[in-house]
């Protein structure tokens, strides 16, 4: 199996360097996914930090305050709380004493890191501790220094350094001479039984400014002398701008300009309202060459793959046709899926002012350095001239990771010559595409004499398949005979990551799977998975991600805390286990009937992430995550005519709301392994839990999503 | 394009423009309030609720020229330094993932509050429920509002 906990290798050398700041104190450069240019220099003056030479950085103050600076982006994930608790943690300051600060960076050409796939935690981990117990240990050598003693009979705790004779020095007495010390290498790091704030419930450090309103989003941006402007897009996929009349938009008070760029025209207007007024007063010709697809057109095309044999082979263990050939019983299952929009409470939106010496963006992207090079080319400029400053952003679910807002924002500022500012309306950010694509999956398995002897499990989907190492996940390497295929079916209907890229409905599909193999079997559910699990333990295939152990010990975590089989008459309970992302979870779902209307009252979560950085903000990611595979699970209706989602905002596509939402109940497994991220793996299970749930209550199986078009839900009212 | 004059967090303010335009749009574009939030324009998400005259209201949909003299609240108005009682619980129970629609959702159970001082956890998740939350932070949300009823 392959190692979880592999450090990533780097010389404290070279990813560490440290000034004295001119207005005293110690500041640290560092890097916490790669060494920085050896010529990299720590400024002297705050206002200069250049992140493109180290990512972040750590100040203290001859007051022995710490400021912690990053311009990480935070999507809602909290690791602009939780990377900073890890540095103060081996820092060995109290949290009260520690800032964290966004937002100063050298206006020329910086890079920053991506978040998207649930990873910040995992990578940043040694590399955050080693900066943290390095400046410690620099600290405790300059107080030694000062008394004359050797650095090794000192120590030092809660920003204090104390010698043998019990004198003490705080970190901030001594900032200034450590700044001028050679870094040590071969710091010691803490042991996890040690952490004082590693594993504490802290809160997220924006949550002042976040309830009071400041401005922290892309779309609460301005400058001086920027317009904002509303692009009228293709009104289905397929479509071509003809031609537009826009005689009726000039007459609206605060319409600026109009510029058509490609098969887009921009309405540039004083305020919101009124380029968005604009663009609705357009008029306008579209003609199409290519056909206008249909959702029955996209579920023909897959059932057409299911049936065929034109797969690629993503894994095969055995000889599966020997095994269905030998078999006492076969069961084979067809699960659905629809396209999903993003939905980000943000709609979509960017700022760009291009002028002649450079091009300055400002807003809500996940993917920073990708974004600045398709912006160069897009542009034919220089990537040196090109300055991205990144905001907070108000959800992410992977829409943020594509810029193709950031192009248009680009471009319409180069047009007009002028600050611009992008922003979506709810119906845009529907329509505009780069949806979680559909997909089909069928499972196949063979039984003889009570063991799952074949697997296999073909995936049909919308212009592209499953990820790399997905086809090693569970059950790879628990049944002999093994084998993963997949096949796509390309649209011209854009498509793209969606919380959990393939595994959030691949989950579902495989749990509910399970889940009537067990009843097939006469065994429930979890002792089921825990049986195939002891396959896999000491195996020395290098592809399997999971971990039998930690699966293990994570389904018998939510088994206990849930009261598995021992709830009381009238509540009905669904499994499901999941590893993705590098974290393992296992989840319970609890469903009632109220009134003859199933209600999903209760979600027991086990999650084996490693040392729980954060516990408050993890069971934040775990609770979200868990109503968002179940909101999407059972109301994310979304199917196309024509070319043209039928549903593009709230009033006819249904969020998950409140009234709908069960309480989450989330447990740790107790580890003193690395960390690994939150931010997706607890979607993934939670719509086969529920679907299990169902089944137990009602005897029906739910093979396609969205299950409210199969089932009678509560309805949802929408309070205005 | 027409005057108005508004009373916005206790001061008068005068805007000029058409007619139509939503209150959402003048408090950010205008008078640069951008605490209130854009999310679906067609009052079904309540990321825009602000308070008017106490009710809870989804400024995405209420034209100016049918406001005449009401008292607007916003969340950059509900208290000193966020420390209105619901604040406070927010902080409390530390509800934010991403935070964008939670100014709506504390404009919502402000408003709820005043009228049900003593709610029950249904009238907490009914009076909750026409706000989205797109992380899903709504157990938290539950669990704020009640604090902030116990201690308001």
């Amino acid at each position: 199996m392959k190692s979880q906990n592999k450090s990533l290798s780097f010389s404290r050398r070279n990813f560490l360097k440290t000034s004295v700041l001119a207005g005293g104190g110690m500041l640290i450069g560092f890097n916490f996914l790669s060494a920085c240019k050896p010529e990299a220099i720590v400024p002297v003056d705050i206002s200069k930090l250049n992140f493109n030479d180290f990512n972040a950085f750590i100040k203290i103050s001859e007051e022995g305050y710490v400021t912690i600076f990053s311009p990480n982006p935070e999507i809602g994930q909290g690791v602009k709380t939780s990377m900073p608790m890890i540095i103060a943690e081996e820092l060995d300051v109290s949290w009260d004493k520690v800032s964290v600060s966004q937002g100063l960076y050298d206006p020329v050409n910086y890079q920053r890191q991506v978040a998207g796939g649930s990873q910040s935690i995992r990578f940043g981990w040694d590399a955050l501790r080693q900066t943290g117990a390095t400046t410690k240990q620099m600290l405790v050598n300059a107080a030694a220094a000062k008394w004359g003693v050797d650095a090794s009979t000192c120590s030092a705790s809660q920003g204090i350094i104390t010698n043998a004779n019990g004198e003490i020095l705080g970190y901030g007495e001594v900032a200034k001479e450590a700044a001028i010390l050679e870094i040590p290498e071969n710091v010691i790091l803490k042991k996890s039984k040690d952490y004082n704030i590693i594993g504490q419930d802290i809160k997220n450090v924006d949550i002042q400014k976040i309830i009071t309103g400041k401005p922290l989003f892309g779309l609460d941006y301005t400058s001086e002398g920027m317009a904002y402007a509303s692009v009228l897009r293709p009104p289905a996929f397929g479509k071509k701008l003809v031609s537009f009349d826009d005689s009726i938009t000039k007459s609206i008070n605060g319409v600026l300009e109009v510029v058509k760029f490609g098969n887009k025209i921009a309405v540039l207007g004083s305020n919101t309202w009124a380029a968005m007024k604009g663009k609705k007063a357009l008029i306008v010709e579209w003609k199409h060459d290519v056909k206008l697809e249909n959702t029955e057109d996209h579920d023909t095309a897959l059932f057409k793959i299911l049936e065929g044999n034109k797969f690629d082979t993503r894994r095969e263990d055995g000889n599966i046709k020997m095994a269905f050939a030998q078999a006492d019983k076969i069961i084979e299952r067809t699960y659905e899926s629809p396209f999903l929009p993003h939905n980000c409470m943000e709609p979509m939106n960017f700022y760009a002012n291009v002028t002649q010496t450079k091009v300055h963006l400002v807003g809500p992207i996940q993917t920073p350095a990708w974004t600045v090079g398709k912006i160069a080319k897009l542009l034919d400029r220089d990537p040196k001239e090109i300055h991205l400053e990144m905001t907070r952003m108000g959800g992410g679910f992977g829409r943020r990771l594509y810029g193709d807002f950031v192009e248009e924002a680009a471009e319409i500022s180069s047009l007009v010559k002028k600050p611009i500012k992008v922003v979506f309306s709810r119906e845009d950010d529907m329509a505009a595409g780069t949806y979680r694509p559909a997909i089909k999956y069928r499972i196949k398995a063979s039984l003889k004499d009570g063991e799952i002897t074949g697997y296999h499990l073909k995936e049909a989907a919308i212009n592209g398949n499953m990820y790399g190492l997905i086809p090693n996940f569970f059950p790879a390497g628990c049944i002999p005979n093994y084998k993963v295929s997949t096949a796509n079916h390309q649209s011209n209907i854009t498509t793209g990551a969606w919380r959990a890229p393939y595994t959030n409905f691949l989950a579902f599909a495989e749990q509910s799977f399970f889940s009537e193999l067990a009843d097939e079997l006469g065994v429930d559910h979890p002792s089921l998975l825990i049986k195939l699990l002891q396959k896999v333990k000491g195996t020395k295939d290098e592809q399997i991600q999971y971990s039998a152990e930690r699966m293990e010990k994570t389904i018998k975590l939510a088994v206990e805390k849930s009261n598995w089989t021992k709830v009381t008459e009238g509540t009905y309970q669904g499994f499901s286990a999941y590893y993705s992302h590098n974290t393992h979870v296992a989840e319970v779902a609890d469903v009632e009937m109220v009134e003859g209307v199933l209600v999903v009252k209760k979600v027991t979560v086990a999650v084996d992430c490693g040392i729980v950085v954060n516990p408050l903000g993890a069971k934040n990611q775990i609770e979200g995550g868990v109503i968002d595979g179940i909101g999407h699970a059972m109301y994310g209706d979304f199917s196309f005519k024509s070319g043209t989602p039928k549903a593009i905002n709230f009033d006819n596509y249904r969020l998950i709301r409140m009234q709908e939402t069960p309480e989450v109940s989330t447990h740790f497994v107790e580890s003193d392994l690395s960390p690994t991220g939150l931010g997706e793996p607890g979607l993934p299970p939670a719509g086969g839990a529920v679907a299990n749930a169902i089944h137990a209550a009602k005897g029906e199986r739910l093979l396609k999503q969205p299950f409210i078009n199969q089932l009678e839900m509560p309805k949802s009212e929408i309070l205005g | 394009m027409p005057n108005y004059t508004l009373k916005v967090n206790g001061e008068q303010v005068t805007v000029t423009v058409d007619a139509d335009t939503p209150l959402l749009w003048i408090l950010r574009d205008e008078l640069n309030m951008v605490g209130t939030k854009f999310g679906c324009g067609i009052a079904q998400c309540g990321s825009c609720t602000v308070h008017v005259d106490n009710a809870a209201v989804r400024s995405c949909s209420l034209p100016v020229s049918s406001i005449s003299g009401e008292s607007i609240t916003t969340i950059e108005g509900l208290s000193e330094n966020g420390t209105h009682p619901v604040q406070e619980a927010w902080k409390e129970i530390d509800v934010p993932q991403c935070g964008y629609c939670q100014a709506g959702q504390i404009m919502t159970a402000s408003a709820f509050l005043k009228e049900n001082s003593n709610p029950t956890k249904d009238e907490i998740r009914e009076a909750m429920h026409g706000n989205i939350c797109r992380c899903a932070s709504y157990n938290r949300i539950e669990k704020a509002v009640e604090l902030a009823a116990k201690n308001s």
